[in-house]
Parts: structure tokens; C-alpha cells; sequence
């Protein structure tokens, strides 16, 4: 018998073991009989009107079944690929939604746009038959920049949306704003670019479509953070395929990132082609068609000011930014630049107005979605550089500035001036404790040694929150959300005594295998190796909305937790006529229910076995089995955060930036496995280094190609370019969920940049530089020391 | 990746015989560069020749005053090599900042040479060393041997079979590191001989070039500072978006200085 390995502990993550011998089942791996190989053909030109396709000769070619192209679609009436959530500009105007076709009708609007799809019997087969389809364009100009895009007699993407807007949206007291920026002693203003990114997954995208004619059922794997999304999406909105015929499976997902948290054309096509050609078809992207086709995250342009009085308190912040959408409208697009941003403008500060103009705009690039933080590592950005620039301009000590200004512990709740409600933090004890990790006592010692090598060295903070768990579903609906982001736990005891969960989420990475069986080992007092999670398969899991958005523990988990105490709830009935006892006596703890005051119990195995063979049970008052469900819908967003403390050194003769030292002190309130906590942190906190200095996604303007497509070209952090980090913990907990959880999957990733820029700007910051944009590649620092014209030290 | 026949001679004039009589077919030494296109479908070879079974090209010769280089030799057994360690460590140097691992342990000299990728390292060396390209056919000097972009004065049918480099009394590389590819942004090497100095770029332009100003500086007073304010024109190098042609221009002084540095050392 194995033991209980409960809240708190960190046992080995379960799922490696099938991971590191190399028994993961990916899409990839799964082949189904008489299975035929799909490819998809993309444009090759950012924009241009497609004149026809001639598919004859691809059609003759040896082993190809099918070319399917946009009129078929049309043909066949389906839908097109449904945005999940509807924002409204600020006089309620809905955003501008054109259509987007799962294959491209008369326009394509990105490079990668898919404009048909070939199956055939083999991979090869269909490659050739896709390199013999006549595709005649007329290419026009692209327009892929921000600033560009919304340019008068820019290239227009869609007919009826002039300028290439949206949606205008806005949030906060404007008017309050205007009126504290006229009583500010100080301004600080800030230009900013927030770059654009590709997530990159280890696992490319891939999908196998199979349609069952006996049964007219249809089955999709799916590499998706959300099976049971996608079956709604693409069996109700697009392919009209009733839900009860058809079946999204999501197996071993190798990361996701966001990037796999979206309704993909490429799903909907090989679904409904399986039908077409009555046999399973599959498909794997390859790395360069996930450049071209994965959703891409940020890019955002903006421009921020904030009003301080004399002592450097914060009196309004006004942000205006263009956000891009790419060339069209993703599943959660354009929930991400507005809801998942503005709301987050107060950071952990006690800003009394916040007014925040965003303009979402169409650009010719690939679609723009969530991507891990999703908004909120945008929004931190904006703010915690422009604290620096206010410091720095009024001669305050960057942390002093801060303290000024953070919302004290004892004021939690807080409710801040753009819509969010804080439930409870310590930003002021994460920064304390940071500082003291970071040995930030001693920094004037590192810094001197690194000029005595000809090395500017610099500290940066960040001092942030987030607001994750996604999320209570009246509060989302009326911001533009069109479903619910509860979850559902089923937690099924087996006559034996042995538990099976069936959860919503998704795990791809985050160790829910684990976490979750430690949830449930802990609350049933049952052995850790006895509690399988299952999850990824619609007809196995009665539903959910998938794992994103720091959701899993604190909603999925929250659910589990749900289901547990009504498993609990129920084994005290059983065992109160088991006991004879009244059941307000019977009490449960560490995996027996015993007759409080006696001597007398039951262990859980005893009342699970009595609930499948009901000899003796209350059969008049109660069912047999054991087996409760939960739904669970989340009553606020919850809120870690921390602080972050970034040291970079820099080398004025290259260019290049070090990070040196990483810090980071994190209120991820309760933490159920601290080894994966660990492990969470320092992946987003490695996303967000990237994003700070190497990660870069960028077009051509005009052609509309994107000339950072493969991995040769876009800079993906690696082992050597990180120091090795120190994080901790430093806990409040949450009030609302039940475990006090918090989310701890994306805070690595919204802290971080701004601490490393913070601290590039620290480095450089005796050279007059006050902002440096994101990527901080060497060509960009040596750039701004040129510009500084100063003499940079020699050797 | 469309189909192709395969073949694995063993003889040097059995591979140059295969390679002329298929029309379009090509070698494959390590592959590393060669199988990625294939897969892209940028080239469709109807045939591929594999060297890996010509003995001959492999292994490392000290020739006294010269060391020679089979073209089948990877970098990684290059950069690992005692006797290159001891008689041109920038060579053994530049071999070891290749790629990675697995690249470094199939990559091979001669492919680099051929292939001449103009961010490609061997270049640098090959061309600063004053090697000399030895093929099937006949012996080229590194001088004649690179003509640019992917440009080489092979004809086709002609196969690398080793490349002998000259011992120098000091040699060493300098690499900046492309951020994502890792190819050189900028690789300098440098090499002392008792009649003069080489200075060879890679990275920087269309193709590895030599840069007379530092070679003369340098002749004169082997030192760091000897090029530190030789600049060079910013005409004819690369600008992408990982770095601007007056940056290369800037990290070639930077990286010259440094293997001059690495050469001392
Ligand atoms: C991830 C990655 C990173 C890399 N990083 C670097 C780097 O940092 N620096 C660097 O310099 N290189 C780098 N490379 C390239 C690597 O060094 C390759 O080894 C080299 O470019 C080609 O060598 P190969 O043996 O693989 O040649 P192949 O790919 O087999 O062949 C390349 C070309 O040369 C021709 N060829 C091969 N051998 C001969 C011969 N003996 N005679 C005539 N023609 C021949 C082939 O026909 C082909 O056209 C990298 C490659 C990869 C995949």
C-alpha cells in the first residue's frame, strides 16, 4: 500500500514517467486504419485577392483523394471560425467581426492564410499535389505595422472596416484623469512597443479526423488546451455537427502556451474532410508552418503617461495603445489587448484614476491571441517601466517610489479603479523579501566590479500582480465573454477504494497528474498512486472549458475539491448507517469515518465497497455507487503577484546583454507542490527573459513576410543564456477559492520583463538612456550607446 | 522530402562517376546542411552520394609544417584533435564553437568548405590560415577557392578531399554568435606567420574576406591595439534584422581585437 501524499509535498510529477521512456501518446503518434495524409496550402502573400484555383492537375496526380479549397466550403454552408468573445467600443458599437473562413474566400489577408487543403494517400503525395494546384493571385500591398495599419489610405484589409479598426475600447474615468493630470506636479511619459511573439510549443500543431458512417459519428484529435471547446465551436458554430456525434480528444499535448488554446481552421477542415472522403485523414504541421499559422502573441504600440504630486504618489495613468489582431479575429483575439489589460493598469498600486483607450486593429499577419500572460505581462510592462521613468525623472529611489505607492496588506479587499477587486496580497512583504534574496544590499560591490572589467551592470524590479483564474462567468459575460470559464471535476471511487478524476482542464506540461492526485490523496485519505486524472477526451470527461489563463488549479481545482467534499459528504451517510450513528457524529480524517468519541469506523475502502454492493445501505434514502461531480464558477479572478528583481550586465562594446542574477518572490497563495511551482516559475520567468531580450517576431512591410520564420531566425532562450535562479514563495491566501489557491502558471512570464528591461535601463541609465524597447539585442543597445555618443570603454 | 536514389561508394573515382553520370545529384558528407533543404523541398536531387564510406577522407595528418584535414572529418573530432590543440588552437577553437553537440559531431569540414555559407565558420579559418583545398582533381588556395554567396571554384563532379592548412606561429578565432542561429554574426580569425598576418572575416558579408589594413597593422605590431581603431566600410556588408551593416562593421574591430587577444593567450 502506498501513502497519502497530500497539500504541500512534492513527489516526483507521475506523468514522467511515461514522458522520459518515451510512452507519451501525441496526435502524432496515433494512426488510425486506412488513415490518408492532409496538407495544407497557405498563401504566400501577406494580402491579395484570390482570382482561382485550378485543382485539375493536382487532382490527377498519383495518391491524391481530395483538394478542398474555400468554395467548397461555401458550397457545403458551413460557418465560419466563431470569436469567442464580442467587446464593444465605449458608446456600446460592437467590434467589427468579419468572417473568417476556415479556408481562404476571395481574399487572402496573411501569409499562411490557408487557401486549400490536399489529402492523399501519403504525405509526400499530398505535398506534390499541393505544389501542382494554380493558385492565381493578385497580390496588393500588405500592411503589417501598427502605426501603418491605421495610417489614412493604408491597405485596407476588410471592406467595411475603415481604417482598419475593430474596435475603439475603452475603460476607466477619463474625465477623472484629465482633471489629475492638470493638479500633477509631475508627468512622466512613456513610448513603448510591446513586441511580438511566437510561442513555439516543443510539439508542433497536428489533428486526426475520422467519421464513422454506422454511427454518424465523428472523432478529432486534437493537440488542443480544450477539447470540449473546440467541440462546441467547431461542431455548433462551424461544421454544424450535433455535439453528441462528435468527439474532440486531446491526448499528450507537448505544451501549449496559449498557442494551443484557440478553434483552429485546420481542425474544422480535416473534420469535415473525413467525411468528404469517408476515411481518417491526418496532419502534422512542421515547424516552419507553425511560424506561419500559430497564433502569435503581444504587439502591442503605446503610449503612457502618469500623473504624480510632489512626492512622487501616483494621481492617473492614462495608457492609449494599438493592439494587433493580425488578419483576423482568433478565438479569444480580441478579449486578450482590452479585458485581459486595462484591468490590470493598477498593478499593486493605489493609483486613484485609470483611463485606458485601446484601438484593435487588423494588420496583415497571422491572427493574435493569448499567449502566456496573455495582457497581463502588457499591461505590467507599461506600468513598471513607467514607474522607473517617473523615478528616475524626480530623483526617487525606484523601490521608494514604489512603497510610496503600493496598496498596503492591511487594505485588502481593494477595489481599484478599473473594475478588478483585489482579494487579498502583500506586495510590500514580496518586495521585502525579494530584496533580501536578491542581495540587493551588496549590489554597489557587483556593479563596481563589473566596471572594473568594462561592464555596466544594472538591477531592475518589477512589482506586480496578475489576475488569473479564469473566471466568474457573470463578470466575463458582461465584458464580451459569449460562454462560461467555469469547470468540472467528476472524482468516481471505485468499489475498491481507488479514485479516477475526470477534469475539464487540460494538462500539457503543468503536472495536473500530479497536483490534482495529491489534492485528492490528501482530502480522501487515499494513496497518491491510487488517483489517475483523466482529462482530454470529450467522451470520457462530461465537461470543460480547458487549461489556460492560470485556470486549472484554481477552477479545475476548486471543482475537485467540490466533488471531493460531496464524496466525503455522501461516505458519512453510508457510514452513519453502517456505524449506527447519527451522521452529524460521523466524522472523516485521514481516510476513515469513525463515530466521534468512539472507537468505532469505517475506512474509505469499507464505505466504498458498501456503496457498490448495498447489502446493508439505506437503499430508500440514498443511491448506491459513489461517484459525485462539481461544477465550479469562480466568484472573483484571483490575484498573485510579487516582485521580480532582474541584474543584467552589459557589455558597451558588443552590445550585449548578460542577465546575471534573477530573483523572485511570488504570492502564488496556497502551493500544493512546491516542485512544480518551482518549475512553473522558472518557465514563465524564461519566457518572459525572452521576451525581454531575444524573442522577435517580425514582418516585412509591404510584402508582408515574416522574416523571423523559423528557429535560425527567431532567438529562443537556451540554458546558457540564464543564470540559475532563485525564487520563493511568499503566500497570502486567497479568499474565495476553496484551498487559497491562486495560479502560479503565468507569473513568471508577466513579472519578468519588465524587471530585465528595468534593469538593462539601470545598466545604462548613466549614459542618459531611459527606455530601451524589447527584444534588448546587441545591435539595439549598441545602437543607443552610439546615439549616446559617449566614449565606450575600451578594452 | 521527395524521393531520391542513394548511393554509398567506396572509391574517390566511383563517387566523381556517380556525381557526373546522375544529372543533378549531389553529395551528402554530414548532411547537416544538405538534408534540411531537402526536407523544405528547396532541392529535389534525384540522387544522393554519400561520402561516409570513402576512408580516405577521414582522420587528421601532421605534415610537420602543415596539418591536413580529411574532408569527411566532423568538427567535433577537429575541435577535439590533440594535434590541432597544439599546433593551431584557434583552429581546434573555432571547430568547437560550431553549432551544437550534435551538429559539431556530423557537421564536417568538407561540407562547410563546399557548401561556403557566408556566416558559415571554416571559412574564416580556412581563408585565414591560407589553407589549401585539396580535391579529387586538383589543389586550390584558399584565395581562389571562395567567391561568395554559396559560391565556391569547385566544378561540378569535383570532391573535397582534404584541406591542408599551414602550422602558423599563432592563430586564433573570434566569434559573435548569432543570437538564434548561432552561425557566426561576425567570426574573425587571425593568423601570425613568419612572413606576415591574415586576417579573414566571416559573417559579415556575402562571403569570408580578407581585410589588408588589420593584416598590415598587425604584421607590424601583433596586438590588440593594432586594429582597435581600424574601421571597416560599412559597403558590401550584410544588414537583416539581427544586425545592421555599420554594427557588423563595428563587431569586426571588436572580434579582429579579440582573436588577436585569443591568439596571445
Ligand atoms: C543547427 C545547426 C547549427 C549550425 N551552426 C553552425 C555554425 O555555428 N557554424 C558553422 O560554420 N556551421 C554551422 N552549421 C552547419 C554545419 O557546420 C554543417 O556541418 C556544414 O554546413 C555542412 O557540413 P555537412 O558535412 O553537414 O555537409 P552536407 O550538408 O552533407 O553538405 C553540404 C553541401 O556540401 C556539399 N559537400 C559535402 N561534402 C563535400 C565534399 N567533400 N566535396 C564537395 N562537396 C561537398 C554537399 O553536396 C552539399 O551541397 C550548423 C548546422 C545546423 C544544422
Amino acid at each position: 500500500m502506498g501513502n497519502v501524499i497530500g497539500i504541500g509535498a512534492a513527489p516526483k510529477r507521475k506523468e514522467d514517467q511515461r514522458f522520459l521512456t518515451g510512452r507519451g501518446n501525441y496526435v502524432s503518434d496515433i494512426k488510425r486504419p486506412g488513415m490518408a495524409a492532409g496538407v495544407f496550402v497557405r498563401s504566400p502573400h501577406g494580402h491579395a485577392v484570390l482570382r482561382g484555383i485550378d485543382k485539375s492537375a493536382a487532382l490527377a496526380a498519383p495518391g491524391v483523394i481530395a483538394v478542398l479549397t474555400g468554395e467548397d466550403v461555401k458550397a457545403d454552408g458551413l460557418g465560419s471560425l466563431p470569436c469567442g468573445w464580442g467587446i464593444s467600443d465605449a458608446k456600446g458599437v460592437p467590434m467589427k467581426e468579419p468572417p473568417f473562413p476556415m479556408l481562404a474566400q476571395g481574399k487572402v489577408r496573411f501569409v499562411g492564410d490557408m487557401v486549400a487543403f490536399v489529402v492523399a494517400e501519403t504525405p509526400e503525395q499530398a505535398n506534390v499535389g499541393a505544389e501542382l494546384l494554380k493558385i492565381d493571385y493578385e497580390v496588393l500591398p500588405s500592411v503589417v505595422g501598427l502605426l501603418e495599419a491605421v495610417r489614412p489610405n493604408a491597405p485596407q484589409l476588410f471592406d467595411d472596416v475603415p481604417n482598419n479598426i475593430c474596435c475603439d475600447w475603452e475603460l476607466g474615468d477619463k474625465a477623472a484623469v484629465e482633471t489629475a493630470f492638470k493638479k500633477a506636479a509631475h508627468v512622466a511619459k512613456l513610448s513603448l512597443v510591446n513586441n511580438r511573439l511566437i510561442g513555439n510549443p516543443m510539439e508542433p500543431r497536428a489533428a486526426i479526423a475520422e467519421y464513422e458512417p454506422g454511427t454518424d459519428r465523428f472523432t478529432l484529435w486534437t493537440t488542443s488546451q480544450f477539447p470540449h471547446v473546440v467541440r462546441f465551436l467547431m461542431g455548433a458554430l462551424v461544421l454544424n455537427i450535433p455535439q453528441h456525434k462528435l468527439r474532440v480528444v486531446a491526448p499528450d499535448v507537448g505544451g501549449g502556451f496559449g498557442v494551443k488554446q484557440f478553434h483552429y481552421g485546420e481542425e474544422a477542415v480535416i473534420t469535415w474532410a473525413a467525411k468528404r472522403v469517408r476515411r481518417p485523414v491526418k496532419w502534422v504541421a512542421s515547424r516552419s508552418e507553425g511560424y506561419v499559422s500559430d497564433r502569435h502573441g503581444r504587439d502591442h504600440v503605446t503610449e503612457a503617461e502618469l500623473a504624480l504630486d510632489e512626492t512622487g504618489k501616483f494621481l492617473a495613468f492614462r495608457v492609449n495603445t494599438l493592439a494587433n489582431m493580425g488578419g483576423y479575429l482568433s478565438t479569444f483575439g480580441p478579449n486578450i489587448p482590452t479585458n485581459l489589460y486595462g484591468p490590470l493598469l493598477g498593478g499593486v498600486y493605489t493609483t486613484p484614476a485609470i483611463y485606458c483607450n485601446v484601438k484593435v486593429v487588423f494588420t496583415n499577419t497571422v491572427p493574435v491571441d493569448a499567449y502566456r500572460g496573455a495582457g497581463r505581462p502588457e499591461a505590467t510592462f507599461v506600468l513598471e517601466r513607467i514607474v522607473d521613468v517617473a523615478a528616475s525623472e524626480m530623483g526617487i529611489d525606484r523601490v521608494e517610489i514604489r512603497r510610496r505607492n503600493m496598496i498596503p496588506k492591511e487594505a485588502y479587499p481593494y477595489q481599484t479603479p478599473v473594475l478588478v477587486q483585489y482579494d487579498s496580497g502583500d506586495p510590500m512583504g514580496c518586495l521585502d523579501g525579494a530584496l533580501v534574496a536578491a542581495d540587493v544590499k551588496n549590489f554597489g560591490i557587483r556593479k563596481a566590479a563589473s566596471a572594473s572589467k568594462g561592464k555596466f551592470r544594472g538591477l531592475g524590479y518589477s512589482t506586480y500582480v496578475e489576475a488569473c483564474g479564469l473566471a466568474p462567468s457573470r463578470f466575463a459575460g458582461r465584458l464580451g465573454a459569449r460562454g462560461g470559464l467555469y469547470e468540472s471535476a467528476t472524482v468516481r471511487v471505485h468499489p475498491t477504494g481507488q479514485v479516477t478524476v475526470m477534469i475539464g482542464t487540460h494538462n500539457h506540461g503543468q503536472g495536473h497528474e500530479t497536483t490534482f492526485a495529491q489534492i485528492v490523496s490528501e482530502k480522501l485519505g487515499v494513496a497518491f498512486e491510487n488517483v489517475d486524472i483523466v482529462f482530454g477526451d470529450t467522451d470520457r470527461v462530461q465537461f470543460g472549458m480547458g487549461t489556460y489563463g492560470s485556470r486549472s488549479l484554481v477552477v479545475g481545482g476548486a471543482a475537485l475539491s467540490k466533488a471531493t467534499d460531496k464524496v466525503i459528504a455522501k461516505g458519512k451517510k453510508i457510514a452513519s448507517h453502517l456505524l449506527e450513528a447519527a451522521e452529524v457524529d460521523i466524522q472523516f480524517e485521514a481516510g476513515k469515518f469513525s463515530v466521534a468519541g468512539t472507537d468505532r469506523s469505517k475506512t474509505f475502502e469499507e464505505i466504498a465497497g458498501a456503496a457498490y454492493v448495498p447489502h446493508n445501505y439505506p437503499l430508500e434514502v440514498l443511491e448506491p455507487g459513489l461517484e459525485e461531480q462539481a461544477y465550479y464558477d469562480p466568484v472573483n479572478f484571483t490575484y498573485p503577484g510579487g516582485c521580480h528583481i532582474a541584474e543584467v550586465e552589459v557589455d558597451p562594446e558588443t552590445g550585449t546583454v548578460t542577465l546575471v542574477n534573477y530573483t523572485a518572490v511570488d504570492d502564488v497563495g496556497t502551493v500544493i507542490n512546491p516542485m512544480i511551482v518551482e518549475g512553473q516559475l522558472h518557465g514563465g520567468i524564461v519566457q518572459g527573459v525572452g521576451q525581454a531580450l531575444f524573442e522577435n517576431a517580425v514582418y516585412d512591410e509591404g510584402s508582408g513576410q515574416l522574416l523571423s520564420g523559423s528557429l535560425m531566425d527567431y532567438c529562443m532562450p537556451r540554458a546558457d543564456h540564464l543564470p540559475m535562479m532563485k525564487v520563493a514563495t511568499h503566500s497570502t491566501l486567497c479568499t474565495h477559492t476553496p484551498m487559497g489557491v491562486k495560479g502560479c502558471g503565468e507569473v513568471g512570464t508577466i513579472g519578468s520583463p519588465a524587471a530585465v528591461i528595468n534593469a538593462v535601463v539601470d545598466a545604462l541609465s548613466h549614459l542618459g538612456v531611459t527606455h530601451v524597447d524589447m527584444p534588448a539585442t546587441p545591435n539595439r543597445i549598441w545602437r543607443l550607446l552610439q546615439n549616446a555618443s559617449l566614449p565606450v570603454a575600451a578594452e | 522530402m521527395k524521393p531520391f536514389s542513394y548511393h554509398q561508394p567506396d572509391q574517390i573515382p566511383d563517387a566523381a562517376r556517380l556525381l557526373t553520370s546522375i544529372e543533378d545529384s549531389k553529395l551528402v558528407a554530414g548532411g547537416m546542411t544538405l538534408i534540411p533543404t531537402l526536407k523544405q523541398r528547396l532541392a529535389n536531387p534525384p540522387a544522393l552520394v554519400d561520402l561516409s564510406k570513402l576512408g580516405s577522407l577521414k582522420g587528421i595528418t601532421d605534415g610537420g609544417a602543415t596539418i591536413t584535414i580529411g574532408a569527411m572529418t566532423p568538427h567535433a573530432v577537429v575541435a577535439a584533435s590533440k594535434l590541432v590543440q597544439a599546433k593551431t588552437p584557434g583552429l581546434a577553437a573555432l571547430a568547437s564553437m560550431i553549432g551544437d553537440p550534435a551538429v559539431r559531431s556530423r557537421g564536417t569540414i568538407g561540407g562547410s568548405v563546399a557548401n561556403n555559407d557566408p556566416a558559415a565558420d571554416y571559412p574564416a579559418g580556412v581563408l585565414g590560415l591560407g589553407a589549401t583545398i585539396v580535391t579529387s582533381v586538383r589543389e586550390i588556395a584558399a584565395d581562389k577557392f571562395f567567391l561568395g554567396l554559396f559560391e565556391t571554384a569547385l566544378v561540378p563532379g569535383e570532391i573535397i578531399t582534404a584541406i591542408r592548412f599551414p602550422v602558423p606561429l599563432k592563430a586564433g578565432y573570434a566569434k559573435f554568435k548569432a543570437p538564434a542561429s548561432r552561425y557566426a554574426l561576425v567570426g574573425v580569425f587571425v593568423a601570425k606567420f613568419a612572413d606576415g598576418v591574415r586576417v579573414a572575416v566571416t559573417g559579415a558579408g556575402s562571403g569570408v574576406f580578407r581585410v589588408p589594413p588589420m593584416e598590415a597593422a598587425l604584421s607590424s605590431n601583433f596586438d590588440p591595439s593594432a586594429v582597435a581603431a581600424i574601421k571597416i566600410d560599412t559597403d558590401g556588408l550584410t544588414s537583416d534584422i539581427h544586425a545592421e551593416a555599420d554594427y557588423r562593421a563595428h563587431l569586426v574591430t571588436v572580434m579582429a581585437k579579440r582573436a588577436v587577444d585569443a591568439a596571445l593567450s
